[in-house]
This record gives C-alpha cells, sequence and structure tokens, in this order.
C-alpha cells in the first residue's frame, strides 16, 4: 500500500464538518471516484466526524489517497482523545445509541466503505479508520 | 445567524435548502418551520432537497422529526426531490424515513399534498401514496 | 556469477540477440500470426539491452532489488500486451526460457575449458531467468484478469436496461443473478431513469433471475426502499411459483410490498395507481360489415 497525498485536518466545532466534507470532496474527484461512491464515502465521514464531536469534543482527521494493486481510494483516519468504547461489538450493532441518536453512526458508516477498522480504549480515546476504493462496491 | 428562508403558499408552506446544513441550522430551520406552522395554521409542508448531496443519519432524523411533529399539528410533511446517490446511501445506511411521504419534485409534490389533504377533508381512507 | 563471464556477456551482446532470435524463430510454437518477426526482434532487443546494462555481480541473485525496476517494467509490459494479444501462456513463457537457453549457450562456447566459471555461471543464469519468469506469469495473468474485469463491466452495463413502458412507468427486467455489485448498478440506472422520465411508478421484472435466496430478497428490498425515498412507487414483478415457495420458506417478509406475478398484472396496477383505462373500443371497420 502507498501513500500518494496526506494532510491533516482538527476538528474541534460544528462548522468544520461542512470544511471536512468538502476537503473530502475534493479527494475524491481528484481521483475520480463516482458520483455515487463520493455521497457513500462523505456520509459514513460524516456519521464518525459527528460522533466526534459529540462524545470526545472533538478530535484530529488523517486524510490520505492511497494506492494498493494499481487501485486508488481514500483512507480516512479518526483520532479522538474522548472517553472511548467500552464494548465495541454493541456499538457496532444497529440501533444502539448511548446518546439520543438512531443508532446508525458506527454500523452505518461500516457499511458505507469498503474497508472499517476501530480501535478504542476506556479512558485514553478512539481510532477509526476507513477506506473507500474508487470503484469498489 | 443564518437561517433558511421558508415560503408560504396558500396552505402550504415551502422549504428550499441550498446550503449544507451543519447541525444548528438544521435544528433551527426544524424550530422555525413548527413555528411556523402554527402561527398560519398550514396544512402541508414541502422540503425540496434536490440541491443537497450529503443526507447523514442527523439530517435524517431532523426530516422524519419534522414529518412527526407536523403530523401531530394536523398538517402532512413531503420530502421532495432527492438525488438518486442520496437515496441509495440513506438505504445503505439503515434509513428508510419510514414516516415521511415522499414525491419526485416539487410539483408531484404538490400533487400529493393537495390528494392528502382533499382525502383527509371528505374522510376517505384509501390511499396509494402513503410510504408507510 | 563473477564479473569476467557478466563483461564477456555484456560484450557478446549482439551475438546474444542473433542466438535468441533463432531459438526463437526455430520453435514450432511462434506465432507470426499474432505478431510479426520485426516487432519480435524489437521487444527481445529492448528487453536484452536492459538486462545486461542491469546486471552486476552484486544484484544478480535479487531480481526484487531497485535495480531490476526497468527490466521487470519492460518484461510486465511484454507479458501484459501478449495477454491481451491472446498469447497462450506457454508461448508467453517460451519467450522468457528461450533467453535461458542463449544465454548458456553463449556461455559454454566460451568457457569449455573452464568448467568451475561455466557451473558458476550456470546456476546465476538459471536462478535469474526463473525469477524473470515468475515475474512474466504474474504479469500475464493479471493482463488476462483485467480482460475479464473489463468485460463484465461490459457486461453489467449492457444488461439493465430501463424501458419506458408509460407515461409515467418504467420498467426494469433483470436478467440472471443479482448481487451486490448488480444491485448497486440496477439501482443506479432505476433511480436515474425515474428522475430523467418524472415516472411515480417503476416495475421490477424477475423473471429472468434463476433464484431468489434471502440475500437476492434483500437487495430487492433495498431497491425498493430507494426508490420511495426518491417519492416512487416500485412494484416487483415476473414472481415465479418455485420464487414465492422459496421466499415464504426462507422467511423472507414481501408484504409491504407490492408484487405480481406478471408484468402484464403489474402494468395493470400500475395503470390504476395513475388512474388510467384501458378500454376494448368497438371500431366501425368497413371490411367487417
Amino acid at each position: 500500500m502507498i501513500v500518494m497525498t496526506k494532510e491533516s485536518l482538527q476538528i474541534l466545532k460544528e462548522q468544520d464538518v461542512i470544511l471536512f466534507r468538502n476537503r473530502v470532496k475534493e479527494f475524491a474527484t481528484k481521483i475520480g471516484m463516482s458520483l455515487l461512491n463520493q455521497t457513500k464515502l462523505i456520509t459514513a465521514a460524516s456519521e464518525l466526524v459527528r460522533n466526534m464531536l459529540k462524545y470526545a469534543n472533538g478530535g484530529v482527521v488523517i486524510l490520505e489517497i492511497i494506492g494498493k494493486d494499481r487501485v486508488t481510494g481514500i483512507r480516512l483516519t479518526f483520532t479522538d482523545k474522548g472517553p472511548g468504547i467500552a464494548d465495541i461489538r454493541l456499538a457496532m450493532k444497529d440501533g444502539y445509541s448511548t446518546g439520543k441518536s438512531l443508532g446508525l453512526g458506527l454500523p452505518g458508516a461500516k457499511r458505507l466503505v469498503n474497508e472499517f477498522d476501530i480501535k478504542s480504549e476506556v479512558g485514553k480515546g478512539t481510532t477509526v479508520t476507513i477506506i473507500r476504493w474508487k470503484n469498489g462496491i | 445567524m443564518d437561517r433558511i428562508p421558508i415560503l408560504k403558499m396558500g396552505h402550504f408552506l415551502l422549504v428550499t435548502i441550498q446550503v449544507d446544513l451543519y447541525d444548528r441550522l438544521a435544528l433551527s430551520l426544524e424550530n422555525d418551520l413548527i413555528n411556523m406552522v402554527s402561527q398560519v395554521d398550514a396544512k402541508g409542508v414541502l422540503i425540496d432537497i434536490s440541491a443537497v448531496s450529503i443526507v447523514d443519519s442527523f439530517m435524517g432524523r431532523i426530516l422524519g422529526n419534522i414529518a412527526s411533529m407536523t403530523k401531530i399539528m394536523d398538517a402532512e410533511t413531503v420530502v421532495v426531490g432527492m438525488q438518486p446517490a442520496v437515496a441509495i446511501t440513506l438505504v445503505e445506511l439503515g434509513l428508510t424515513l419510514s414516516g415521511v411521504h415522499t414525491a419526485l419534485n416539487v410539483e408531484k409534490g404538490m400533487e400529493l399534498l393537495q390528494k392528502r389533504i382533499g382525502k383527509d377533508q371528505t374522510g376517505e381512507e384509501e390511499d396509494y401514496d402513503s410510504n408507510d | 556469477m563473477k564479473n569476467q563471464s557478466l563483461k564477456f556477456l555484456q560484450k557478446s551482446k549482439k551475438h546474444l540477440l542473433e542466438t535468441w532470435m533463432s531459438n526463437q524463430m526455430e520453435d514450432q510454437a511462434l506465432r507470426e500470426d499474432l505478431m510479426s518477426n520485426d516487432e519480435l526482434r524489437n521487444q527481445s532487443d529492448e528487453l536484452l539491452t536492459a538486462l545486461l546494462k542491469t546486471l552486476n555481480s552484486d544484484n544478480i541473485d535479487n531480481t526484487q532489488s531497485k535495480d531490476f525496476e526497468q527490466v521487470s517494467g519492460i518484461l510486465s509490459d511484454i507479458s501484459v500486451s501478449r495477454a491481451r494479444h491472446g498469447f497462450s501462456p506457454r508461448e508467453t513463457a517460451q519467450f522468457v526460457l528461450s533467453l535461458k537457453q542463449a544465454l548458456t549457450q553463449t556461455l559454454e562456447k566460451e568457457y569449455t575449458d573452464d568448467p568451475k566459471v561455466l557451473l558458476d555461471s550456470y546456476i546465476a543464469i538459471n536462478k535469474l531467468i526463473d525469477s524473470l519468469n515468475i515475474i512474466t506469469f504474474e504479469t500475464f495473468i493479471k493482463g488476462r484478469e483485467e480482460v475479464i474485469i473489463r468485460q463484465t463491466d461490459e457486461m453489467n452495463e449492457i444488461s439493465t436496461p430501463v424501458i419506458r413502458v408509460w407515461e409515467g412507468v418504467v420498467a426494469l427486467p433483470i436478467i440472471g443473478t443479482l448481487d451486490s455489485m448488480r444491485t448497486q448498478i440496477v439501482m443506479e440506472n432505476l433511480l436515474q431513469e425515474i428522475v430523467n422520465t418524472g415516472s411515480t411508478i417503476a416495475i421490477l421484472d424477475i423473471s429472468g433471475v434463476p433464484a431468489v435466496d434471502s440475500l437476492v430478497a434483500q437487495h430487492l428490498l433495498k431497491t425498493v426502499s430507494a426508490t420511495r425515498l426518491m417519492g416512487a412507487e416500485c412494484i416487483i414483478s415476473g414472481i415465479r411459483p418455485e420464487i414465492a415457495q422459496t421466499i415464504v420458506h426462507l422467511g423472507i417478509d414481501l408484504s409491504h410490498i407490492k408484487t405480481k406475478a406478471s408484468l402484464a398484472s403489474a402494468l395493470k396496477l400500475a395503470f390504476s395507481m395513475l388512474n388510467v383505462e384501458v378500454k376494448r373500443v368497438e371500431k366501425n371497420r368497413q371490411n367487417n360489415g
């Protein structure tokens, strides 16, 4: 796997979300991702960044254009220093939420991307990594 | 603070969302809309999202809330003009907006509202348009 | 391998190329129909020149090293283009293997009196060509895979036509198995066509779908949900008896979806939803007095 472009963004307030989404869109357009795949990626990113703001008061996102076996894609890594998730399996279940949301954020985001990885430590924070390939389904 | 304009057309309210909504803007839209429904005694609300490229679960919840709230106040809400990519993404996300009426465009949305309100008044209960 | 014998090989490049070419020409499997001799000579020359330029006594054991980038690049290009032109794997492999023969033949002539050097070079050459052959094989398969991927894409494109059957009604006959890849294409085409034509009813005909399991049903349900979000209604038609049986046995709930046995009855339902009536009209025909 090779990283072609890398950038990191601070997410501290609500308005940063729109800026961040636009940046993801620019990256996705640059590699020629189809409109549908772009929409899926940005929606997933939106869910995750919202979680970050809500539960950890913000964090950092790393945007990367990556290549593997002649396929390009976009990798986003969301890192926060929030309370962490005690039971990841439960958090990944549809309809489960500790807040007042619909509980679709994490599992929904997973369905919208090609690769999804979550690591969390209670009291330390959470890191979520997602990849969407240019033409993957 | 920014606000989304709400237009009054007869018994209906029309909202066209043309910017990316951040959370507070969406919440204030919900607030304004509900107040307006009560003020002008609106029978229907039309929300045009044809210019919206991203609908995530938060935004979906706002749309659902508006529909449920107006319903209690005896007004119908129709969401019109959803883009294909947004529709597919919402389904994939697991959000079907089951309580919300939908239509292809503003014109069809108006027709749907008129038909539903007409039905309410005559008390007919046979409907092909409901999505629930 | 000693520098001395490498130097010798580099010096006798011209002779090597001739031997290699004549080896290839002698081969029964030479495909003059797929590639002209001039082209073959150019390819061989390019590869040999790059290889001899790259080789030294340090890197000969390690074709993975950076030095070999140019050689593997050329080799990959050659095998990919061969895969596309329809060469068989054997023919492609033969191209590289015949170089081994040429190299050993040339060394043999020079070092008949020095078996130690000869054996040493032999082993090194063998190893080298073997790993080059692996590169060839890998890229040959990759080239073929690309052909398959392209064909799959094309097949997906042509196998999902959306038909306008009436004003406000579009139909999409699905033929073949519905996997997630095709579902996405079907959904995209259908929804786009709904927007383009302003249709409020979409008929999804599954008479051509060989079997419906829970995964296929899930894909159908997704398509129906997406259509509804757009503000159109979706009817699924072409439900054969055996499909109805499987659906019930699997416990799949399609009760909140409009389903019809045939496209004709789906169209009838669409008409009634649009308040359209189809009537038989008595005509005053001249011949039928």
